[in-house]
Formats: structure tokens, sequence, C-alpha cells
């Protein structure tokens, strides 16, 4: 069934889009991140543009994000004064990451640095979560209990001035980590079109030792509002928001999103990592097997 | 859509055709040279959201046909559908430290967006190659122009090939012999593929008649193929209100965030 995409300016089958959408969904769900890592490469490999794929990605994490943020909401499990704070930094590394896309598009190596971006982090992140989860598979195998973190554990860190307090994550720590953090995943989201979840709650946890009941909820309800500065500032310059392909995106997210939800509660938390680790190293993979490969053309068009 | 019938351009010009001919006949000695019309059945083309591409088809009509060279099958009718033309970047990978990376460019300033072909017979058996360079005549043969034009012809020689290569990979530049059909002596049909991802803006068909190898006449007419409604409006309020998009399209985020939360909800 076609659908003609008026930004991307082509038609795409709209039960591909829709089951994109869900696939992504159910595994975001099931891993609690926003899974803007996986639609943008998987959007790239359909042929939509980098630039809409980017700019349409960051618009479905909103979705994925409110929906996910909303359970949180609930639970009661959100910093609301950590994520401010993360927040003022994202939307400074989002204007940023804006501004060197723009400049990358004008120059043609835009394609290059999101891969390059989507290789290094992912294949970073992927390959350490493996190898902790890896770990404790092995640990519990053994009957040995995994190690409890030490609370009031400090490094570097603590030691930074302008010292702030947050009562929901039980913290008193310099907020240029936090804002620094925030800048820092703003950058990367706006130039990877995803809400940066995963790298965010590793950050949050073993940077900042917040809480991890807190660090999900956290980071979802920051995303919710750098994925939706992401939309607007590329919308704003570069008009590659394509809403329809969002649309049908966020509707197939959703829906998987709660089933994911439910399947990811039946299996341990280290064999999910596992899991995660694995989709994740696949997906930076499959990105440096087409920049290290010769490609089918060495030419390629763009309009001006 | 575009196949319903002939219209009634291409009816009259037909009927036309056909009076004409006594005429001739009675006065060999002043021929008037042939000519060739075409008439679309519509001149605009709307894309609709199910649009997944479409054939287009076009009837046209020669005048002053000579009924023995027609009877004969030596009347060769070329149509062109050429898109609107913009400037286009092409760029060329070449391996730097293992990775392949965009290194070299070539801006042209005037590239038609999609250029389809029909022809009445393999295009070799029309005419010979000089005339198609001449007449500017097939996708090999269209002027590009270098942005740069004082750039090294060798390289921009590589990059026009290229660019040809890849529109013709993309489906944006085709050709299709024997997508020009004679109903009769003078009457023809042409059916030309726009592909799915068809530039909307003006298009202009172009017609071409050959007698024995021998360019005679060119005839054109314009097309418009324009977004539907829909479609129109999103993308003008993309291009003329990018921020006011960019906040409904977060509204609409967050609804959808919100409403999939209370369907779909399993906790």
């Amino acid at each position: 069934m076609g659908i003609y995409l008026p930004i991307a300016e082509m038609s795409v089958n709209m039960v591909v889009i829709l089951a994109m959408g869900a696939a992504v969904g159910f595994l975001s769900g099931m891993f609690g991140v926003g899974g803007g890592f996986l639609i943008t490469p998987l959007l790239i490999f359909y042929n939509i543009p980098p630039a809409i794929a980017v700019a349409t990605g960051a618009n479905q994490v909103v979705a994925s994000s409110v929906s996910g943020a909303l359970a949180h909401l609930k639970k009661g499990t959100i910093d609301f004064k950590l994520g401010t704070v993360l927040l003022i930094g994202g939307i400074a590394g989002s204007t940023l990451g804006a501004w060197v896309f723009a400049l990358l598009r004008s120059v043609g190596q835009l394609d290059l640095f999101v891969s390059l971006v989507y290789v290094a982090l992912l294949g970073t992140v992927g390959g350490l979560m493996l190898v902790e989860s890896v770990r404790a598979l092995q640990r519990a195998r053994r009957g040995v209990n995994p190690i409890a973190r030490q609370t009031g554990q400090h490094n570097w860190i603590h030691r930074l001035p302008f010292k702030m307090r947050f009562r929901a994550s039980k913290m008193f720590v310099s907020v240029i980590p936090v804002v620094g953090i925030g800048a820092v995943i703003g950058f990367l989201a706006s130039i990877m079109g995803v809400g940066g979840g995963f790298i965010m709650i590793p950050a949050l946890i073993y940077l900042l030792k917040v809480p991890t009941n807190v660090v999900v909820g956290t980071s979802l309800y920051q995303i919710i509002f750098t994925a939706a500065y992401t939309t607007i500032v590329h919308s704003t310059a570069n008009q590659t928001v394509d809403i329809v392909l969002a649309f049908l995106l966020m509707v197939g997210g959703v829906a998987g999103a709660q089933y994911g939800a439910r399947a990811g509660q039946k299996l341990r938390g280290e064999q999910l990592r596992a899991l995660l680790a694995l989709l994740v190293l696949a997906v930076a993979l499959r990105l440096a097997f087409d920049l290290f490969v010769r490609p089918s053309s060495v030419y390629s068009l763009t309009g001006l | 859509m575009m196949r319903l019938a002939a219209n009634r351009l291409s009816l009259a010009l037909l009927i036309s055709a056909w009076c004409m001919a006594p005429t001739l006949a009675q006065a060999p000695t002043d021929v008037t040279p042939e000519s060739i019309q075409i008439g679309l059945s519509t001149d605009r083309v709307t894309i609709t959201s199910d649009f997944s591409g479409a054939d287009l088809t076009i009837f046209g009509a020669l005048d002053n046909a000579d009924p023995m060279v027609a009877r004969q099958g030596r009347y060769d009718v070329i149509v062109v559908l050429e898109g609107p033309a913009r400037p286009v970047v092409v760029r060329k990978k070449t391996r730097v430290l293992g990775m392949w990376i965009n290194t070299e460019s070539e801006t042209f300033v005037n590239v038609p967006m999609s250029y389809s072909v029909a022809t009445s017979r393999a295009r070799q058996d029309i005419t010979n190659p000089a005339n198609y360079k001449q007449l500017a005549l097939g996708a090999e043969n269209i002027t590009v122009t270098p942005f740069d034009r004082n750039g090294d012809p060798v390289t921009i020689e590589e990059f026009t090939t290229a660019l040809r290569e890849r529109k013709k990979a993309s489906g944006l530049f085709s050709e299709r012999i024997g997508g020009v059909q004679f109903l009769s002596q003078s009457l023809f049909r042409a059916t030309l593929h726009l592909a799915p991802n068809v530039p909307v803006g003006t298009h202009r068909a172009r017609a071409f008649l050959f007698k024995n190898g021998v360019f005679i006449k060119e005839n054109s007419a314009q097309l418009a193929i324009l977004k539907a409604g829909f479609e129109q409006r999103v993308h003008r309020a993309a291009q003329n209100h990018g921020f006011l998009y960019g906040v409904v399209a977060v509204l609409l985020a967050f609804v959808t965030g919100w409403l999939g939360r209370l369907i779909f909800r399993k906790d």
C-alpha cells in the first residue's frame, strides 16, 4: 500500500513503515530506550534521505518518550529538577548540533559524519554493555550475588563547584557535569535524530551515580523536550521533518512499545542488557559495513 | 486516469489529418511539409497520497503525412517528457583511511530532474547518433552546464556521465522502446512512465518526427505535476512556516504518545 511523503517527495509502502515503527517500538518498550538509534538508520536503509530521516526520527522520539514518561509519572520515578537542569544543557547542545548539521550538509559530509558518530557511539556503548552483561550472566550462573554498588562513593565529578541538591535522586552534585552531559547528548541527538537514552542512562548511572529507579523516567522526561526542540529547530532551519512519515512511525511505535514493555518484564535484567547490546552492535556493524565496503556506485546526487 | 480516452484535441487532429489526405493526392507537386501535433488529455497530474508511479499517455497526430511513407512505416516518432531543471551536485567517494568518503564534487546548474523517452522503434533504427546529438535528444545527449565552466574537461565529462548513470539507476531517466505506437497511419499514442519519485513542477512533453531517418519537425506541450491538496498544503507549510510546522509536529507527537499509552497500555 503506497503512501506519498510530502516532504521526502517519494512514495513508500505504508505497511513497511508501520511495521518498522512497531518493531522499533517493541524493542524500545522492552529495553526502556527511545529507539531513535534504530529508527534513523532503518529509514536511511529504506532510502529516505538522511537529513529527513534524522529530523523525522527526532519527531517520533517525542511520541515514544511521552508514552514512556507517562508510565514513570504515575510511578513517581522522575526527578524533575535533575531533568530540567539536563534540559538546559540539552537545548544549548541541540542548537549547536542543528548548526553543525546544516554546515555538514552544505559541504556534503553529513552522511559520513552521521555514520561515524553512529558507529563510534553504538560500537562503544554496545561493546561495554555486552561485556558487562556477559559478566553478570556468568556470575549469576556461578551463583554469586552481584556486588551491590557502594553508596556515597565519590569521584572527581563530586569535587566540582556550583553544587545543587536533587532531592528525588538523593544527590548533592555540581551543575557543571549535569549541564555538560545534557549538552553533549543534545548535540548528538540533533545530529543523529535520537533522544540519546542509550547514552543518557549509562552516563547518569556511572558518572552521576543517580539511583537506577529514577534514571529511566528522568532520562525520558528530558528527552521529550530535547527531541521536541530538535524537531522544531530542524523544521525551522532545514524543513526536513516529514509529518506523514513521523505519524506512521509514531502510531506503530506507541503500539509496539506497550507490548514490548510487557515482554521485557518476562526477561531478566542482564539477559535484556545482553540482547540490547547485541542489537546495538548489529546496527553499528551494519553502518560500519557501508562505511568500509566499496559502495555499488561511488557517485551520488544531491540537490543544491 | 490519463489513459481514459483520446482527448478532443487529438481526435480533431486525426480528423483534420484524414481530410488533408485527398488534397495532398490531388496536388503531389506542391507538398506541404509534414508536421506533428501532440495533445495531453489533461494539463495537470496531481500526486495524491496513494501515488506510486503512473503511466502517462500522450496522443498525437501527423499532419500532411504522406500515405505512401506511412504505409511503409517509415515515419518514426520519439516522445520525451522532460522534468523541471534544477541544480544538482554530483559527489564522488574515494577511499580515505579505509573509509569511503565524498571527496570530489561537481555542480551542474540546469539538470532536468526527470527525462523519460518513448520511441516507436529501437533508437539506432530511427536515425544516426549525430542527429540525436544535434537535437540534444536522449539521456546521453541532453545538455547539462557545469557551474564551474573553466573546470577540467575530463573531470566534467566523468561527472556528467556519472550524473546520467545515477539518474538512470534511480528510474528518473528512462527509455521505453516501442512506447510510441501508431494507431493509424497518422495517429499515434505514446506511453511514458512517471516514476514514484517524479519531481513536481512543470514538465515539457516534446514529440520529434522523423521520416526515413531525417528529422522533420518537433512540437511540445506542457504538463504540470502537482502535489494534491493535502500533500501540497503540508509541503507549503513546511517551507513557509517552518517554526509553526515544527510546533504542530511536536504537538502531534504528544497527542499520539498520550493516546497510544491510553489505548495500548499493558501495565
